[in-house]
């Protein structure tokens, strides 16, 4: 018995040892922190990979011309078409790293408070629209962004009664 | 234009599939081994991209037929699903604030694209 217990605690330490090695971070305040950073990280890289897919996809020439043949003749153009746009992989690339940040720092925090933090991502498209596509802002879109960052900053506060 | 009430049920469709995909990436983060064998062994991450994946290819079909500025906003209402799961399966506090933040997000993206029209 005696042994049998001792085992079951040398087991029981390790595995706790195991679960901090593994699994998510301990919520304090410094990783909740981190884990929201982390997030903002994420929506900065999605408004580059929506950018950079906009430019890809304007630039793309027609990837199949009837004319020519068939589709299989002309498979190769079509990758390499695809292939040398360098802005379209450029996005998507922005798009993987962002999806990998997202997973380190969902380890941080509450999914209900880091998740809807990618709401900032319009945020950035909307400002990088009128720096870089010369699109406008108008009361709607200004009054829209407002109240996405507001809501973003409420999410993560605690009640006051909780 | 008008848009068609199956478009609008297949873009709610996806984004309630979609938060699926943000389930097992929390329940992937929270197993995460920081080894390669313990990245590549972690099959909810890969289940989570393949569930994103498909609630992005949903989503294309559907606003195919129908005004951007409708069906884009519902995408967000996945965050309200989210939060839906994150109660039930991983026990996060429901708080009222995660409910007006939330809120204001769904109402700032629907205002935003009430400005693209």
């Amino acid at each position: 018995m005696r042994v049998a217990g001792a085992g079951m605690m040398k087991r029981s330490a390790v595995s706790t040892s195991d679960t901090q090695n593994t699994a998510s971070a301990v919520p304090t305040k410094r990783n909740r922190l981190k884990g929201n950073i982390m997030v903002v990280g994420c929506t900065i890289l999605g408004a580059a990979a929506q950018m950079l897919i906009k430019r890809g996809t304007t630039m793309m020439p027609p990837l199949y011309d009837a004319a020519a043949g068939s589709v299989i003749s002309q498979a190769p153009m079509i990758a390499w078409k695809i292939l040398s746009n360098v802005p379209l992989f450029g996005g998507l690339a922005c798009y993987g790293i962002s999806t990998i940040l997202l997973v380190l720092a969902l380890r941080y925090g509450e999914l209900s408070v880091l998740y809807p933090i990618i709401a900032l991502t319009y945020v950035w498209v909307s400002i990088l629209s009128v720096g870089l596509l010369g699109e406008t802002l108008n009361v709607f879109k200004v009054l829209g962004l407002v109240f996405i960052v507001l809501g973003v900053a409420v999410l993560g506060r605690k009640d006051k009664n909780a | 234009m008008k848009t068609p009430l199956s478009s609008i049920l297949l873009v709610l469709f996806a984004s309630f599939v979609g938060s699926f995909g943000t389930v097992f990436l929390k329940a992937g983060a929270d197993k995460l081994e920081r080894t390669a064998r313990g990245v590549l062994t972690n099959w909810r991450l890969p289940v989570g991209i393949s569930i994103y994946l498909t609630s992005f290819a949903m989503y294309t079909v559907a606003v195919k037929s129908g005004e951007l500025t409708i069906l884009y906003p519902m995408v967000s209402l996945g965050y309200l699903w989210t939060l839906i799961w994150s109660r039930l399966i991983f026990k996060e506090p429901l708080t009222r604030n995660k409910f007006i933040g939330i809120g204001m997000i769904l109402f700032g993206v629907v205002i935003l694209n009430l400005g693209n029209r």
